[in-house]
């Protein structure tokens, strides 16, 4: 899922002080799995900003709204009616969702609450990891499972390097080395001799280093 | 001539302690300020932030949430993650300006009639002394305009 964490309530409240009315809108997908962005933080957030304005002597009217999926153009739809009677937007999605909603509501100011962090998935309650960085070419199927680009510190290919000290990154000691996952699961599965077939330098051109990424599904498209 | 200010108070009892310490408290006739409006409920893990933020935002000058002793929760660790989401709720409060002393975790058993009267009084104090909420206030100030 993608993951994020709420903005600092200061920065939150510098955006929409300008206004009286906002429109306050959630997703129902992955921020709401990693408790950010779904209905409860909406209603969470609308009370903070009205009772933190209320101290001020100022009564902000905010309207509440949580979407299916705010990265898709049917649900974003779904605000026509509501945009009017508001002043500017406040998103509580990720990147993606925010800009589907600037990209639809072009006169209305639109303002992120959450920091978009990062695709990981959840290790247990409340604990969230980074596992993949969408690199366009995985290789998850020659490293055991464990991705080096997400999971080492230096994104190396042909790991570990010499910084790894008991099974831990040495950039923190809180971090597990990434190539010792590997390591350690290649051996589980008896192929621990891959370890040293050479990585070749990797095209990083199916990832960001080629631009913007679009995915055309002909099939789907036309 | 201003009326002296009586706290909202809200507490979150826990079915299986502070809930049946106010009972205990009631039939032992120990009185506790008629400004502490309990709901029970049936674990404090069952109180979410948003409960909390409601109450505050509705008008309760202080919020509290009362549970068991710590490892004697019926349900394990609900007193802990409450105790978390009242932190939670804490830093929010410090967060947008509020005072976060309005909001507390307190804990005590089922046979702890007088603990809960006198938490109740407790917190009732500190709530008065801090004053109305700014919720409040803003409702004093908006009834004042209506009638003038
Ligand atoms: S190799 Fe690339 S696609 Fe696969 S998990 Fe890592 S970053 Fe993601
Ligand atoms: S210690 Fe391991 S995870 Fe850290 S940079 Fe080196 S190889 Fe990567």
């Amino acid at each position: 899922m993608i993951t994020a964490v709420r903005k600092p309530m200061e920065e939150i409240i510098a955006c929409v002080a300008p206004y009286d009315r906002i429109l306050l809108v959630g997703c129902n997908e992955c921020v709401s799995v990693c408790s950010v962005g779904g209905r409860k933080e909406v209603a969470l957030l609308a009370s903070a900003l009205q009772m933190h304005f209320l101290k001020q002597g100022k009564t902000m009217d905010i309207k509440e709204i949580t979407l299916e999926r705010q990265c898709d153009p049917e649900y974003v739809e779904e605000l026509v009616n509501l945009t009017d009677g508001a002043d500017a937007i406040l998103s509580m999605a990720c990147g993606c969702g925010v800009q589907t909603i600037a990209g639809r509501y072009r006169e209305k100011p639109v303002f992120p609450a959450v920091n978009t962090t990062f695709m990981g998935a959840s290790e247990r309650q409340g604990v969230w990891s980074e596992r993949c960085q969408g690199c366009g070419d995985c290789v998850l199927g020659i490293t055991g499972g464990i991705c080096p680009i997400a999971r080492c510190s230096k994104r190396l290919m042909n790991g570990p390097c010499g910084g790894s000290s008991n099974g831990k990154c040495e950039i923190d000691p809180n971090i597990d080395c990434a190539w010792q996952l590997i390591w350690d699961r290649l051996k589980a599965l008896g192929l621990e001799r891959r370890i040293e077939d050479i990585m070749e330098a990797k095209d990083w051109r199916t990832s960001r280093d080629g631009g913007p990424r679009k995915i055309v599904r002909e099939d789907l498209a036309s | 001539m201003t009326k002296a200010f009586e706290p909202e108070i809200v507490a979150f009892c826990c079915h299986y302690c502070a809930y049946t310490a106010a009972d205990m408290a009631g039939s032992k006739r120990l009185s506790y300020p008629a400004n502490v409006k309990i709901i029970r409920v049936p674990c404090t893990g069952k109180v979410d932030p948003i409960h909390i933020m409601k109450a505050l935002h509705k008008g309760a000058d202080g919020v509290y949430v009362a549970g068991c002793l710590e490892g004697d929760c019926h349900f394990k660790t609900g007193n802990i993650r409450a105790a978390h989401r009242v932190r939670r709720v804490q830093a929010l409060l410090e967060e947008i300006g509020w005072d976060s002393r309005r909001v507390e975790m307190i804990t005590m058993s089922a046979g702890m009639g007088e603990r809960f009267a006198q938490t109740a009084r407790e917190f009732t104090e500190k709530i008065r002394e801090l004053g109305p909420s700014p919720v409040s206030r803003a409702g004093q100030e908006a009834g004042r305009q209506a009638v003038s």
